[in-house]
């Protein structure tokens, strides 16, 4: 549901059923709304077969990647050897994206449920679940939740008498985008700085101390959950029409709307229905100007693209775009589009590991030049510049926070190129009215 | 050995020790207890000094320089003594173009740090910008010490820092 906003009747809502709802959040009241049904039913089954349940849902990460989900879990060993994990990434923090978040403070049960689901599917008995530092109340919510699970034979030797042992340990990050890649998210657990890893080796492979590890985000498992309880087919059927990309989805709403909140939407949606419906369109007198429709990393669509376009990993795609976590950015025609591209590019400067030459100069250098526009100081040879640097930044490094850096800034110049150009021909002046 | 070594006060000792060893069951090595370690020791200090640094380098078999090179890494490690009340507040693009900016000007000017990252002279408050706080549809966020707060406008900052004393 569209939290804090009451559910529009063009949602589905599955996984936000219970957003708003505190007495979701105790093993009780997770219980009586249904809860841990997913979970008994997964250790009735075998890994594979809970493997391949998953496998024909059709579920892909919500994370931002959408790898299938099933197949994931496939690349894990079948001989348990060396230790498994699962990590759950609740690292939350790409600009735009605030789902994760919901799901951690309305209903942690579900998110340990799938965590739960999932650590049986990989035989894993342990699950690290990294919570952004930042994440006060819902670190606080969720340590209470863990505890609750521990007590009700939710987690411990003994998951509800099935004799498999799935713990959890909650680990806390400490200030760090990067960290929400997976590779950095490892070593950040291993008590190292959050540098990302060359892959291969994949985590499947070698991951947190070197053993097999599979990394999904928090939607991911909480979706599992529903898939175990109501069936493949069930969640496929959620489906809009693209069999690619199947069940629903959160999409987190921000920015110049009039409900900003979290909508839960079948795949397949129109972005027009969600943005102009569902999130109350635009203020009085403004018009939509621009939107990011995949949280910060992905291009910036114009209001004319967004027309006609589907909500789903291909709809996106074809719209020059992508859904990658499901935060949407909605800007009106009050936003100065070179200024924010500037606050991006900072923000990707800021949150640089600096491993990577391409990504600790190109991030940095890119703030500048753009500040140096904003200034009125800006070369003409300038945003060729920054195309030609954010060439050099795109699929050349370890992992691709310098590409999500160059990404709104080479969408943003081909599609507000004028924009430039008139702070370019000093023709317009940085305006603290706008933002 | 300089007057703040002289002045260290471990924090692993009685129910501080028994925290940190309660953390070595969760991982398979010492090393991967080092981030809830100086979770451990900011809870307890407020910041993290040199001879905590050494302190908790000793605990988990490790190098201080080691120990450095990692809480340099993570922002929200406090390598120098801040106000009671910490202040984090989003600027990032989404609560930008909702007035974030605005937000940061009356936070400064209530609380009289005159910029970022200084303490008001009256040692309550120190106020940072951060990046993305993950509420962007309750622009803007400001993180209060542990207390996460939405929807903050300037109209509004008076009355919430009226109870930071």
């Amino acid at each position: 549901m569209g939290f804090p906003h009451p559910s529009h009747p063009k949602e589905t809502p599955v996984l936000s059923r219970y957003f708003g709802d505190a007495g979701a959040r105790t093993f009780e009241g997770w219980i009586k709304r249904g809860g841990y049904e997913g979970l008994k039913k997964a250790l009735g089954m075998t890994r594979e077969q809970v493997i391949e349940e998953v496998k024909a849902s059709g579920l892909r990460g919500r994370g931002g990647a959408g790898f299938p989900t099933g197949l994931k879990w496939s690349f894990m060993p079948k001989e348990v050897t060396k230790p498994h994990y699962l990590v759950c990434n609740a690292d939350e923090s790409e600009p735009g994206t605030f789902k994760d978040r919901e799901i951690l403070r309305w209903t942690p049960h579900q998110l340990i449920e799938g965590c739960a689901i999932g650590a049986h599917a990989i035989g894993a008995e342990r699950i690290y679940i990294y919570v952004r530092g930042e994440f006060t109340q819902e670190h606080k919510i969720l340590s209470v939740a863990v505890e609750d699970a521990y007590t009700n034979g939710a987690l411990g030797g003994n998951v509800f008498g099935s004799g498999r042992r799935i713990d959890v340990v909650i680990h806390r990050g400490a200030g760090a985008y990067i960290c929400g890649e997976e590779t950095a998210m490892m070593n950040s657990i291993e008590g190292k700085r959050g540098n990302p890893r060359i892959k291969p080796p994949f985590p499947a492979v070698a991951g947190l101390w070197a053993s097999p590890t599979t990394i999904n985000n928090v939607e991911t498992l909480a979706a599992t959950v529903h898939i175990l309880q109501r069936g493949a087919e069930w969640y496929k059927g959620l489906s809009l029409g693209n069999p690619k990309s199947t069940g629903t989805k959160l999409i987190s709403v921000c920015g110049h709307v009039q409900r900003p909140g979290n909508y839960e939407i079948t795949m397949g949606t129109s972005m027009t229905d969600l943005i102009f419906e569902m999130a109350g369109g635009m203020r009085p007198g403004r018009t939509l100007k621009a939107v990011i429709p995949g949280g910060s990393s992905v291009p910036i669509m114009s209001a004319a693209e967004i027309q006609g376009c589907q909500m789903d990993y291909e709809g996106i795609v074809a719209k020059g775009s992508m859904l990658g976590s499901g935060g949407m950015i909605v800007m009106d025609d009050s936003t100065d589009i070179v200024y924010q591209v500037m606050r991006l590019a900072k923000f990707y400067a800021h949150e640089s590991c600096a491993q990577c030459t391409q990504c600790r100069e190109g991030t940095a250098w890119t703030t500048r030049i753009l500040e140096r526009i904003l200034a009125g100081q800006g070369k003409p040879e300038d945003l060729e510049l920054l195309l030609d640097l954010a060439d050099n930044m795109t699929g050349k490094t370890i992992c691709v926070l310098s590409d999500s850096c160059a990404a709104p800034v080479v969408s943003a110049i081909k599609k507000f190129r004028g924009e430039f150009e008139a702070y370019l021909s000093r023709s317009r002046q940085r305006s603290m009215v706008t933002a | 050995m300089s007057a703040t070594e002289l002045d260290y006060r471990p924090v692993f000792v009685g129910e501080g020790k028994a925290k940190l060893e309660a953390l070595f069951p969760k991982y398979p090595t010492r090393m991967s207890c080092l981030l809830p370690a100086l979770w451990l020791v900011q809870e307890a200090r407020g910041w993290i000094s040199d001879p905590a640094i050494a302190e908790v380098a000793d605990a988990l078999e490790l190098t201080p320089a080691y120990v450095k090179g990692v809480v340099s890494f993570y922002t929200m490690y406090h390598r120098h003594p801040v106000g009671r009340h910490f202040i984090q507040v989003c600027t990032t693009s989404p609560c930008n173009i909702c007035g974030a900016e605005d937000v940061v000007k009356a936070l400064l000017q209530y609380t009289g740090c005159g910029e970022l990252g200084n303490t008001s002279p009256d040692g309550r408050f120190t106020i940072i910008e951060v990046e993305c706080l993950g509420a962007c549809g309750f622009a803007t966020p400001v993180l209060i010490n542990d207390d996460f707060i939405e929807g903050v406008t300037p109209e509004r900052v008076a009355g919430i820092l009226q109870g930071y004393k």
